[in-house]
Order: C-alpha cells, then sequence, then structure tokens
C-alpha cells in the first residue's frame, strides 16, 4: 500500500471523527458510574434490583459491564473507521 | 493429606510451572526484553495485563473493604475498572503505534525536552517502588500464613522466583509467567465463591447470587444482610453514608490513576498493531471483570456468614459461646487466625459467649446495658484476612484453601514482576541509554536492564524485609502520582499540538507537588505520624477532600496549567506536529517496530 498518498485532510477528518467517538463514549462513561451509580442514586431508588435498587446494582456490577460495553464498542467502530478513511495498519 | 501438605502441593506446583516458563521464555533483545518482541496475541496480552494489575490489594483486600462497609466502598469497584475505558479510548492505541519502549521516551520526544522525560522518570520510579513494597510484604504473610515459615524467609523463597523469571526473561518471560499466574489466580477467587454462593443462594454464579435470594430465609439476600447488620447497630449494607463529593472525587482519582500507572501501560506495547492495542484493553477487563464482578458477592457473603456464625440464634437470640468456639470444627478457623493476631475476640462480661455488635451506637449501648454486655467481643478483625480466610468461615474443603494460597502469591507475584519490569526498562533506557551513555550497545543496554532488573528485586525484597511505617499509606501515593502527572502529560501530548515542552513540565511539577504536598499536609511528611497539618478526615482536611481523593484535582491542575503556560509561549515545532499527527493515524505502526 502506497504509505504516503493519503491527504493530511483525510487524515483531519480520521482524527475530527476518532473524538467525536471518543466524546460519546465518555459521556456516557461518566454518566453511568458518576450518575446512576453516584449522584442520581437517590432520584432513582424507586427502581428496585434483586433485594437493592438500581443505583446499588451500578456501583458494584452495572459500571462494570458498561465499561467493557464501551471499550469493545470503540475497538470494533474504530477498526471500522481506520477502513473507511484507509488508515488501517496493512 | 493434612492441610499443610495440601497448601505447600499447590504453591510448589505453580511455582515450579513460573519457572518452566521462565526457562522457556528467554529474552534474547531488547525488543524482547522492554516489549515481548510486539508479538503477544491481544487476548494474551489481555491476560497478563489482567494478571498484571490485580495484585495483593484487589485479591486479599478489596472483598474486605467492601464487606465491613457496603456500598461506599463500591468505589473501588468502578475506579479500577473504569481506567481501562480511558486507557483504550485516549492512550493505548496511540502510545502502540509511537512504538518506543518506556512512558518516559515517549513524554521526553512529544515534549522534546529531557527534563520532562527525567520528570516522567522520577514519578514512574517513585510511583512503582511504593507500590511494589505492598505486593512483597503480601507475598510475606501469604507464605507466613499458610506455609507455616517465617515472614522473612517467605518473601526471600518469592524473590528468587521473580528474579528466576524477570531477569532472565523481561517482558517476555514475564508476559507468559502473568498468564499462568492469571489462571491461578481467578480459579482461587472464584471457586470459593461459587461454593459459598451455592451454599447461600443456590445460585452457581456468585455474581447473580448477590441480587438473588437467600435460601435459609426465603427473603433477597441483600434484604437480609441489611437487616441483621443494622440490628446489631453497624449502618446498612446498601445505603450511602459517606461525603458524596469525596466518593465522586475518589473514584475518579483511581479511574485516572489506573489509566496513569506505567506497568500497565506498557503492557500495550507489547501487541503486534494499533487495532489489537483497542482489543487488547478490552479483553484485558473481561479478565479483570471475572473477578470484579465476584468480589462485591464475597464481601456480602462473608459479611453474611461471619455475622451469622457470631449470631447462631438470630441476632435477638443467644450469641456464639466460647465453648462452641473452642470445640465446633466451624469455629476452627477463629483460633487458627487468632494465632496471627489479625483476629481478635474477649469475653469481656464473663458469661462465656461472644457479643459481636456496633458498640459505638447508642441505641446499642441502652440494649447493651439491659442484657449486660460490656463492649464488643470481637475486638478485632483485619479486613485483608477476609478473602484468605472465606474457605474456612464456609467450612469447604483442604484442597480450596491450598489453591487460594496459590492464588493470593499469584496475584502479588505478577503484579510485582510487572512493577519491576517498568522500573528496569525506565533506569535501563531511560536514564542509562537515553541520558548517561547514549552510545550503549544492544548487548550493553539488556545487560544493564538486568541489573537494574536485580537491583530492583534487591531493594523490593529489603523495603519488603523492613517495610517503612507508611507502607499500607503509599498505594494512595502511587495512584495520586500517576493520576496527577503521567496521566495528563500522555494525553495532552496526544490531543493536542500546541502544548509545548514549557507546558507539559510546569503542568507535570504543579500536579506532582500540589499532590504530594497535599498527601503530607494530610498523612504526615514522608508519612512520619504526628506531622501532618490537617486530620485525614472530610471535616478536618484542608479542601474538604481527603488525601486519598486528591489525585483527581492534581490531575485538573495540571492540565490548566500545561495550557496556559503552553499558550503564552511559543508555538511546538513543525516535526513534533508531524509526530503527534503520524501517532494519530494506525497506517504504518509496522515501521515504527523497527525500533
Amino acid at each position: 500500500m502506497a504509505e504516503k498518498h493519503t491527504t493530511s485532510a483525510g487524515d483531519q477528518a480520521y482524527w475530527s471523527a476518532n473524538v467525536r467517538i471518543i466524546l460519546i463514549s465518555l459521556v456516557i462513561w461518566a454518566i453511568v458510574p458518576f450518575g446512576f451509580g453516584i449522584l442520581l442514586r437517590p432520584a432513582l431508588s424507586g427502581i428496585m434490583i434483586g433485594g437493592s435498587d438500581l443505583g446499588f446494582w451500578v456501583a458494584q456490577q452495572g459500571s462494570i459491564l458498561v465499561f467493557l460495553a464501551l471499550i469493545f464498542f470503540y475497538a470494533w467502530r474504530m477498526n471500522k473507521l481506520d477502513r473507511e478513511f484507509g488508515v488501517e495498519e496493512e | 493429606m493434612d492441610q499443610f501438605t495440601l497448601n505447600l502441593l499447590f504453591v510448589g506446583a505453580s511455582f515450579a510451572l513460573y519457572i518452566g516458563i521462565a526457562i522457556w521464555a528467554r529474552a534474547g533483545s531488547t525488543a524482547e526484553f522492554y516489549a515481548a518482541g510486539r508479538g503477544v496475541h491481544p487476548v494474551t496480552n489481555g491476560m497478563a495485563t489482567a494478571a498484571d494489575w490485580m495484585s495483593a490489594a484487589s485479591f486479599i483486600s478489596m472483598a474486605g473493604l467492601i464487606s465491613f462497609v457496603g456500598y461506599d466502598n463500591s468505589t473501588y469497584l468502578m475506579g479500577w475498572t473504569g481506567g481501562y475505558v480511558l486507557l483504550a479510548l485516549l492512550l493505548a492505541p496511540y502510545l502502540r503505534k509511537f512504538g518506543k519502549f518506556t512512558v518516559p521516551e515517549f513524554i521526553g520526544d512529544r515534549f522534546y525536552s529531557k527534563t520532562a522525560r527525567m520528570v516522567a522518570v522520577i514519578c514512574l520510579v517513585v510511583a512503582s517502588t511504593t507500590y511494589v513494597i505492598g505486593q512483597m510484604t503480601g507475598v510475606g504473610v501469604a507464605f507466613g500464613r499458610f506455609l507455616e515459615i517465617s515472614n522473612e524467609a517467605g518473601l526471600l523463597i518469592g524473590a528468587c522466583v521473580v528474579f528466576a523469571y524477570a531477569v532472565f526473561g523481561g517482558m517476555k518471560g514475564v508476559t507468559y509467567t502473568q498468564v499462568a499466574q492469571y489462571c491461578v489466580l481467578i480459579m482461587a477467587y472464584t471457586i470459593p465463591a461459587i461454593f459459598i454462593s451455592l451454599q447461600l443462594t443456590g445460585n452457581p454464579i456468585p455474581a447473580l447470587g448477590l441480587f438473588g435470594d437467600h435460601q435459609a430465609s426465603g427473603t433477597s439476600l441483600l434484604l437480609k444482610l441489611d437487616q441483621i447488620v443494622t440490628e446489631l447497630g453497624f449502618s446498612s449494607y446498601t445505603g450511602h453514608h459517606g461525603d458524596t463529593l469525596n466518593m465522586v472525587l475518589f473514584t475518579l482519582s483511581l479511574m485516572i490513576g489506573t489509566a496513569g500507572l506505567p506497568h500497565v501501560i506498557m503492557r500495550f506495547f507489547t501487541v503486534p498493531k494499533v487495532s489489537d492495542a483497542r482489543w487488547s484493553a478490552g479483553w484485558a477487563l473481561v479478565f479483570i471483570a471475572l473477578l470484579y464482578l465476584t468480589a462485591p458477592a464475597v464481601g456480602a457473603m462473608a459479611r453474611l456468614n461471619i455475622t451469622e456464625l457470631m449470631w447462631p440464634n438470630g441476632t435477638n437470640g443467644d450469641a456464639v459461646s466460647m465453648e462452641t468456639i473452642k470445640s465446633d470444627e466451624k469455629y476452627g478457623w477463629m483460633e487458627t487466625w487468632e494465632k496471627t493476631g489479625l483476629l481478635g475476640f474477649e469475653d469481656k462480661n464473663g458469661d462465656g459467649k461472644i457479643q459481636y455488635y456496633n458498640d459505638k451506637n447508642p441505641a446499642m449501648q441502652a440494649k447493651a446495658e439491659a442484657n449486660g454486655w460490656q463492649g464488643n467481643e470481637l475486638t478485632k478483625f483485619n479486613r485483608d484476612i477476609l478473602v484468605l480466610a472465606n474457605p474456612e468461615i464456609a467450612n469447604l474443603p483442604g484442597w480450596v484453601i491450598g489453591l487460594v494460597a496459590a492464588g493470593g502469591l499469584a496475584a502479588a507475584l505478577s503484579t510485582a514482576a510487572g512493577l519491576l519490569l517498568a522500573i528496569s526498562s525506565s533506569v535501563a533506557h531511560d536514564l542509562i541509554k537515553g541520558q548517561l551513555n547514549p552510545n550503549i550497545s544492544e548487548k550493553g543496554e539488556l545487560m544493564s536492564a538486568r541489573v537494574s532488573m536485580a537491583v530492583a528485586i534487591a531493594v523490593a525484597t529489603y523495603l519488603g524485609l523492613n517495610p517503612p511505617g507508611f507502607a499500607a499509606q503509599t498505594v494512595a501515593l502511587a495512584f495520586g502520582l500517576a493520576a496527577a502527572s503521567i496521566f495528563p502529560a500522555l494525553m495532552m501530548g496526544i490531543f493536542s499540538t500546541r502544548i509545548n515542552n514549557k507546558g507539559a513540565v510546569a503542568g507535570m511539577l504543579t500536579g506532582l507537588i500540589f499532590t504530594l504536598v497535599y498527601i503530607f499536609l494530610h498523612k504526615g511528611w514522608l508519612f512520619i505520624p504526628g506531622t501532618n497539618s490537617f486530620a485525614d478526615t472530610v471535616d478536618g482536611s484542608l479542601l474538604g477532600i481527603q488525601s486519598t481523593a486528591i489525585g483527581s484535582v492534581g490531575a485538573a491542575l495540571n492540565f490548566i496549567v500545561a495550557y496556559v503556560v503552553s499558550n503564552a509561549t511559543e508555538d511546538t515545532p513543525q516535526e513534533i506536529k508531524e509526530l503527534v499527527e503520524s501517532v494519530r493515524v494506525p497506517r504504518g505502526a509496522g515501521a515504527a517496530q523497527d525500533h
């Protein structure tokens, strides 16, 4: 593959698309543990999960599952984006 | 077979395995020593990262921390896993594309500054050294308890095993040993948890059992637990009792600190491609989650088991009698652990029974007076023994106990090896090759990496044998430094082309000094007791923030100072902008590999 053929403009568009995906992912990364797990817990205490409320479950287990989903989503999405912009590794 | 022989068998077999791997995976070049030749499959690397990351603190201490506090200590669960999102999205793929060997090397090249590289080396060495002391003392404790030899002898055996595979194998030997250690530690953690979950809830998956029903009472497990602990005057297990701001900042500090710890970051240098670095972070978290989803179940179920053992006739019936503790084999663990000094019980009122309750609670004091109790009689329960004693508390077969012994050692040794590797790579590559003797041959560099590793093991062993009084508090220091200095510098180096050498150095020093001074103001200067100016509590602290939660504030200051200073000084040179742009796209990572 030609190493230098993609223009810098293509790389710029690739980078902005990447930053957009990162921002969306980080908003979810922050809202779930800090929002649902801690700050919003009193407001959502009516939703019961197995002997306690949603906030307790999110703080003890739910956040970890969301983190996992975020990382695998990002890896999948970025590998697709790499191909769309032709910047993947040979 | 008696318990001692079983423990010896499990620990001996696991050690033989590690040595066997060491002989098989010798490192021949610096690329193999520092980055395992960049040929590690992402799933394998994920498993090794998980073992590297999960230390004695995760394996031995975390469930105990959750068990005796409940919801408020969910901070550890969220903080120590949330950092992997930051690693996967913000650091790992770009640092892999950069294609060098150490974290300070990236900081030095990106900020075209030897000062920045040296500040990073100092942060790395201080953070990793303080962290490794805890692992070495953990090795000593596990040996002392399970193999009935002195802590000192145990520590020396552990150091010799790490020496064997880390000095000769480097990153290559450490990686494959860590894969084996992960398998040992995860079996050791989950097998007893599965037994206990089956006993209490009938559900073979502990993570689901935690939210299931308690079979003996028919109500849900968490409701039952909340009920019995509040009846004894303790605060409810699922309730929020601490300070919310500190909970948020502490969780955030653990997340940023996790993403900034060099021994974790450098594991992502070992995979073949940028896309592998992204997947590998996900696999690491899968393997970590297997333990972290089980830990809250272990904590809650152990708390329930212990409380019910102390009150076999319910919290309104009679407490357990001294006679039962001495004769009933269900209580054998109490005597075993009492010998270690980590568990204590005393019949204060001389009624022949051991009343376990919260004697600080005014309502319970009234009840105690009416019943003739004279204070809580389960006088000491060290939180660190919970996981190690758990199989005995639940009356599980002897081989499970042997497995837990091998698992605790695997967790401590794998983390110790990763930290020692980070220290020795940095000393050999950043200090000796980068600063003192740039013309050193590959063979000479490999030799100096091995010698620095041997020296680091000797220093860590010495500190493990003579732990400074502050050993337990230094983990907060390691996370604080990683969060306040290393993580922001790496992130700005990738996401901004504008941050220059002056901004980066000013930011790192601000974060570093602010965090260090804040910790010392609350924990004492160099952790010497009595030299602190503020109490390390929510109300007593300088900013209303406890010293363990200050790393995130230090990180924020680092970002702000770096931004302001960079914008007030000259722009970055053109070649640095090109470097940043090349790091941002995966294409061409293969070329970067040929260092």
